[in-house]
């Protein structure tokens, strides 16, 4: 069983902080706590530990307090790596450390062009055998097709509507071939109508819990890791025989990232 | 109105984008035509589409595609214009570019050239020196001509129908004897005065009929109140015309009383002859044996008129160009400045001249049989309107609305 259980790429987070602004939830006069930060990424690390298999963790670096939001570090698909390139200038120094993690592991690079914008598998997640993925604020819709046609795979382009929800790891959340949570306020009505027409199960979470990123969740088998107080998706979780375990993520909501965005499955 | 192609590929139909891409442009107040669409066969397979996006001002234009551009549009570079030398007097080059009677610009050394004369089927000559293209027809090409060759570098610009009234939208519904010809003749007038008034030239293309239904009068009267700044016509109209002026008759029926003359079909050859021996029409009338009638009354109001022959023709009167492609450049020349084209009673001559007309010039085509209108439509000239009458019934009813007085 070992080697099925998945694996995880992680940043730990001595350099997460809130040092600009790119997007609604960051603001400069509400800083993370740096203790508080550690504690709480430790604790969603050893939650992974215990659900997944090997967790790997890569070396943060200086100057760069989002490359904790590992699931933004590029789309892998086998032992390819679609590397991100980010939209704000602030994060595309990132890209550099992360190749060359990926590279050491023995991934080949897939880069896209300089016009096209890309943020991994923050806007890019697997229902089945069809990628979802979303558009707009930080993605551009040119990189689905790209990787459509690499991988010879159906991409389903999902435009976002609402600033907050940036990445589509933000308001949606596959839980297995037939189930995703989602936020329906978030997409566009071609997008909703997309999902609708797509995903049997859609779950849709109320705005309050969207709010508290329970969208954002890391999904490992029947096992789902959300950020704490969201009982009313927890109970539909429960409904169809999940494992829910809630933990505190708050610093990190601080920066708009929550369990999903901390970790990037690789494997 | 301007326009330019853009392409959209991916899972377009699944992601629903081909249809969001299009309500985007409708709803900014633009319009579409799909060129081409490729639709993936299985959901793995990618679809492609080629859409034309048009608007009717720049600025629009690109905030709709800057606003389709999220959605992956691209826009496909026109490039720059291919062109090649004529080999031949009269011979197009391989490949060469077949125009549309659409307005049309040809990208040459980075800057748009209007492409003057739009024409249906002709080729696009571009002088290099003077940067400056029109289209030519095959018969008119000359060795060492550059003519346009491929798509590369060439746009056109459809038609735009939003300024259109709501009148001639009616019109432009299918050809039908089933509707209210008063009203569309009292549109087809304001259509006229208003080209009038716009400083535009109305042609008038007519057929024999207009002569032998006993129309002739309405026409002159129109020709008279300046309604027709140019006449097409056959051998026939002419001939007719002048048969009635001689004797009273047309195909040797007076038209007065409906009888046949004695001899009366041997009236028009005699008309010819008569013609003919005066040295044609204009010396007939400066001669004082042609007294009235429509080329009398062109040739008094001093409106130029082509008469154009065919294989079937009797005589044919002197001024009948029997050479058709000398025909055709004659029609050419008075078509400058025609923004309105009125085609009674003829097929052949409607869609001849339909296929000189540019788009832009508002066409409409009377005629008792459908099937005239239908054919000319169907054969490039879409701006046509068709009114299903008898061509006496609508002459009269319209030079009684645009001269104010009931003919004869």
């Amino acid at each position: 069983m070992q080697q099925n259980r998945p694996e995880f790429l992680m940043c730990s987070p001595e350099h997460y902080g809130i040092r600009y602004v790119i997007n609604p939830w960051m603001k400069l006069s509400q800083p993370s706590d740096p203790q508080r930060s550690c504690t709480q990424w430790n604790a969603l690390h050893e939650i992974l530990q215990e659900l997944a298999g090997t967790i790997h963790v890569i070396a943060p670096a200086s100057g760069l307090p989002d490359m904790v939001f590992t699931a933004n570090a590029g789309l892998p698909l086998g032992e390819r790596l679609y590397l991100s390139r980010f939209r704000h200038e602030q994060r595309q120094p990132e890209s550099r450390h992360f190749r060359r993690w990926f590279e050491a592991q023995g991934f080949d690079m897939v880069e896209f062009p300089g016009d096209v914008y890309f943020e991994g598998a923050g806007d890019a997640l697997f229902l089945g055998s069809t990628l979802f993925a979303g558009y707009r604020y930080r993605s551009d819709i040119r990189a689905h097709t790209l990787i459509a046609e690499r991988q010879g795979i159906q991409v389903l382009s999902l435009e976002l509507a609402d600033r907050r929800f940036y990445h589509l790891d933000t308001c949606f959340a596959p839980l297995n071939s037939e189930s995703a949570l989602y936020y329906p306020k978030a997409f566009d009505p071609y997008a909703r109508q997309v999902i609708e027409a797509n995903v049997e199960d859609p779950i849709a979470v109320p705005a309050e819990e969207a709010l508290r990123f329970v969208c954002n969740a890391v999904v490992i088998g029947r096992d789902v890791v959300i950020h704490r107080d969201c009982p009313r998706t927890r109970k539909a979780l429960d409904a169809r025989g999940y494992t829910v375990h809630e933990t505190d993520l708050s610093e990190f909501i601080k920066a708009g990232g929550s369990a999903k965005c901390l970790t990037l499955q690789i494997r | 109105m301007v326009s330019e192609k853009v392409l959209l590929s991916g899972h377009i139909i699944d992601s629903l984008i081909l249809p969001k891409v299009l309500d985007e442009i409708m709803d900014l107040g633009g319009a579409f035509a799909i060129e081409e669409i490729h639709v993936g066969r299985t959901r793995r397979d990618m679809s492609r589409a080629c859409i034309e996006v048009s608007a009717p001002g720049r600025d629009l234009l690109d905030r709709i595609l800057e606003r389709i551009k999220r959605q992956g549009a691209v826009s496909v570079e026109p490039g720059e214009v291919k062109l090649a030398r004529a080999s031949r007097d009269g011979v197009l080059p391989e490949g060469f570019y077949s125009s549309t009677n659409l307005q049309t610009d040809v990208q040459f050394k980075g800057r748009w050239i209007r492409v003057r004369n739009p024409e249906m089927d002709c080729a696009v000559v571009v002088d290099t020196k003077a940067r400056r293209a029109r289209t030519v027809p095959m018969s008119d090409i000359r060795k060492g001509d550059r003519v346009v060759v491929g798509e590369a570098g060439v746009r056109v610009v459809p038609e735009k129908r939003t300024e259109e009234t709501d009148e001639f939208r009616f019109m432009r519904s299918r050809t039908s004897s089933e509707k209210p010809k008063e009203i569309m003749i009292h549109e087809i007038a304001a259509q006229m005065k208003s080209a009038k008034r716009h400083g535009g030239k109305i042609l008038v293309v007519g057929g024999p009929a207009i002569v032998h239904t006993g129309a002739g009068r309405c026409l002159e009267k129109l020709i008279r109140k300046g309604f027709v700044d140019v006449l097409f016509a056959g051998n026939a109209l002419a001939v007719h015309d002048v048969e009635y002026a001689l004797f009273e008759t047309s195909l040797g029926i007076y038209l007065d009383r409906g009888q046949s003359a004695e001899g009366g079909h041997g009236h028009h050859v005699r008309a010819i002859n008569a013609i003919r021996a005066a040295g044609g029409l204009r010396k007939a009338v400066a001669k004082g044996i042609l007294k009235k009638g429509v080329m009398y009354t062109c040739i008094q109001e001093k409106v130029p008129f082509v008469l154009a022959g065919s294989i079937r023709d009797d005589g044919p009167l002197p001024e009948v160009v029997t050479d058709v492609i000398e025909a055709q450049r004659a029609m050419r020349r008075h078509l400058k400045g025609v923004r309105f084209a009125l085609m009674v009673a003829t097929t052949l001559h409607s869609i001849a001249v339909g296929n000189l007309l540019p788009a832009s010039v508002r066409t409409v085509c009377v005629d008792i049989n459908p099937s005239v209108v239908t054919k000319l439509i169907d054969r490039g000239s879409f701006q046509a309107a068709g009114v299903v009458t008898d061509a006496e019934l609508f002459l009269r009813e319209l030079s009684h609305i645009l001269t104010g007085s009931r003919a004869g």
